[in-house]
């Protein structure tokens, strides 16, 4: 029995907001079904009593002072952008029918 | 005068230059020149920055005449891997994703190297945003390994080990974060250090599993790697996670000698799938750390089977997440036509991102999925723990512990590409200590009959990276094999 198949792939895929082509689904499917299989090896160890360990060294979240610093200006933050207009990043329009690109 | 690059340390070419032996300028028309001839052949330069080198260069020399100080590294020519953002030059992580983006701002760590007088001569190839082990997932080209052009140098670091191998910088940084430094160091015969989790800052790192990206130094020799280590380490009010206690003194460990250290050999690092050649030669150097003065001790560490299942199940879910970021909005690739946001992300995603980070982003969203996380994601940082414990009980009876780095030396190009998981159980040596955050360093300590270099790998407790750095400067001080030098490819 498959730990997961085509479908379940396509659908883990829509989550994170990445297409893919039919063959990368086939050769996915079959990649991560045997990566699965190793990586239950984990299940079988009994961890009722451990705590989660988020971070390697234990540290205080640190604060400072709220103080305005020089941050990057406008051109500087879009000197990267595909595509620009003005002062903004230019997107698709997100909801039909109120204007935009 | 220019003195030899090929197999020079960066501790003798900064003293040199300090002491007007010889010009920044002329060490750096002597590399620039050996990777326009070389590195065609090796791969290991994404971009050769001639006139940013030249420029800086000549400034180091300028102060040198006018008797200014210029820094513990001044005037040595480097290289960083191209993960490392730097103001004004196209980083792109080893993916087409970021193929044109042009940070407008510079990396903590090289930073602190051009404030200490390092020269950076480009961006260093790698494996796709730090992913592999082989350094095949480059979206660019692959590296070859300088001693068997046929060979991999390892990765994901695989063209800043290989670029010291070569003698086509005198030092590099890279990241290690299952064994990313350690690796190509051992495949490649150079010492790499992954020091302690926040000893270096991760500002300006482009990240791939923030719980376990460790920015470090690759160097010819011990000394080379600590003089590096010293320079880049230290807190950083711009990374949260950055360790405030002070920098130890690296250098001057890896000439302090090791006697009296515990040596722990933990059981589980001499298991089936080591090469014999490599299970000799890692004996053969715990006999000489032994006899140099060591006591070695038996140790264990239990869980170490879980490491790298729980490895994969930890970077993937980090990695689908810290990967969100690239949506054709802000900076790096766009689809060319997308009629909805939707679409935008999906497809500049789909184009922009190479196999390994898909399948990370496939199998980090699947483990992070409602239903699942508890079962994956959850269950994995619970063995992380365990794992970590095992470290901490283990230094309890000895200073470090010394095992291989990698359980056979370079593979052939291709050899692994097909077989993912194959490729991941490589790791069995390395994936532990970013797990648990302790520092660990790679060194050369023999070479196989086909003349393949070795590496050993000694672990210390977490900012333990003088004991590391005392145990692997008095092996290298005993044995020679960190002198012999690959050919140049013809």
């Amino acid at each position: 029995m498959p730990r997961i198949n085509p479908e379940e792939v396509r659908e883990i895929a829509a989550l994170a907001r990445l297409r893919l082509d039919e063959a990368e689904v086939e050769r996915l499917t079959h990649e991560l079904d045997g990566i699965l299989g190793y990586i239950e090896t984990v299940k079988g160890l009994d961890t009722a009593n451990v705590s989660p360990m988020t971070h390697a060294v234990p540290f205080d979240c640190p604060t400072r002072p709220d103080q305005v610093r020089q941050s990057l200006t406008i051109d500087e933050a879009l000197q990267n952008a595909p595509r620009r207009r003005e002062n903004v990043f230019e997107v698709p329009r997100i909801v039909p029918g109120t204007g935009g690109a | 005068m220019v003195p030899d690059v090929r197999g020079a340390s960066l501790t003798a070419l900064a003293e040199g230059v300090a002491a007007g032996k010889w010009k920044s300028r002329d060490l750096v028309e002597t590399y620039l020149d050996r990777i326009g001839r070389l590195d065609p052949k090796l791969g290991c330069f994404l971009l050769v920055d001639h006139e940013g080198a030249r420029r800086a260069a000549d400034a180091v020399d300028r102060k040198i005449a006018a008797g200014e100080a210029v820094g513990p590294l001044g005037g040595v020519p480097i290289g960083l891997k191209d993960i490392y953002v730097t103001r004004g030059i196209e980083t792109t992580a080893g993916s087409k994703i970021l193929k044109g983006f042009i940070p407008p701002y510079e990396s903590t760590a090289s930073g602190r190297l051009a404030a200490a007088g390092a020269i950076s001569l480009g961006k260093i190839n790698m494996d796709e945003f730090a992913m592999g082990s082989s350094n095949e997932n480059s979206a660019f080209h692959p590296v070859h390994n300088p001693w068997d052009l046929e060979r991999v140098p390892g990765g994901s670091s695989g063209g800043s080990a290989a670029a010291v191998a070569a003698s086509l910088c005198a030092g590099t940084l890279g990241t290690d974060t299952g064994g990313s430094i350690r690796q190509p160091a051992s495949l490649c015969g150079v010492v790499g250090v992954k020091p302690t989790y926040g000893r270096v800052s991760r500002y300006g790192v482009i990240a791939f599993a923030s719980s376990l990206d460790h920015p470090g130094p690759f160097g010819r020799t011990v000394e080379d790697a600590a003089a590096l280590l010293e320079v880049i380490a230290g807190h950083d009010p711009m990374d949260s996670t950055s360790i405030p206690q002070p920098v130890g003194r690296y250098r001057q460990a890896s000439k302090a000698g090791l006697a009296g250290m515990r040596v722990g050999v933990p059981r589980e690092y001499f298991g089936a799938g080591m090469a014999p050649e490599v299970e000799a030669a890692v004996r053969a150097a715990l006999d000489e750390i032994g006899r140099a003065g060591a006591n070695l001790v038996p140790v264990s560490l239990p869980h170490t089977e879980y490491a790298i299942a729980t490895y994969y199940l930890i970077c993937t879910a980090e990695a689908s997440s810290n990967l969100a970021r690239y949506d054709g909005v802000r900076y790096g690739h766009r689809t060319a036509e997308a009629g909805t946001l939707e679409e935008l992300y999906a497809k500049t995603r789909g184009e922009g991102f190479g196999a390994e980070p898909k399948r990370r982003i496939v199998l980090g969203t699947y483990v992070l999925r409602a239903g699942y996380y508890e079962a994956y994601y959850g269950k994995a940082l619970r063995v992380r723990r365990l794992i970590a414990d095992d470290f901490e009980a283990a230094f309890e009876k000895c200073d470090v512990l010394v095992t291989p780095t990698s359980p056979t030396p370079a593979f052939k190009l291709g050899e692994r590409a097909a077989d993912p998981l194959q490729m991941y159980l490589a790791d069995i040596y390395t994936v532990a200590p970013p797990l648990a955050g302790v520092p660990a360093l790679s060194q050369c300590c023999g070479f196989t009959g086909a003349g393949l270099p070795i590496g050993l790998q000694t672990i210390g407790p977490p900012l333990g990276e003088e004991a590391v750095f005392r145990i692997a400067g008095a092996y290298e001080a005993r044995t020679e094999w960190h002198k012999r030098l690959p050919k140049d490819p013809a």
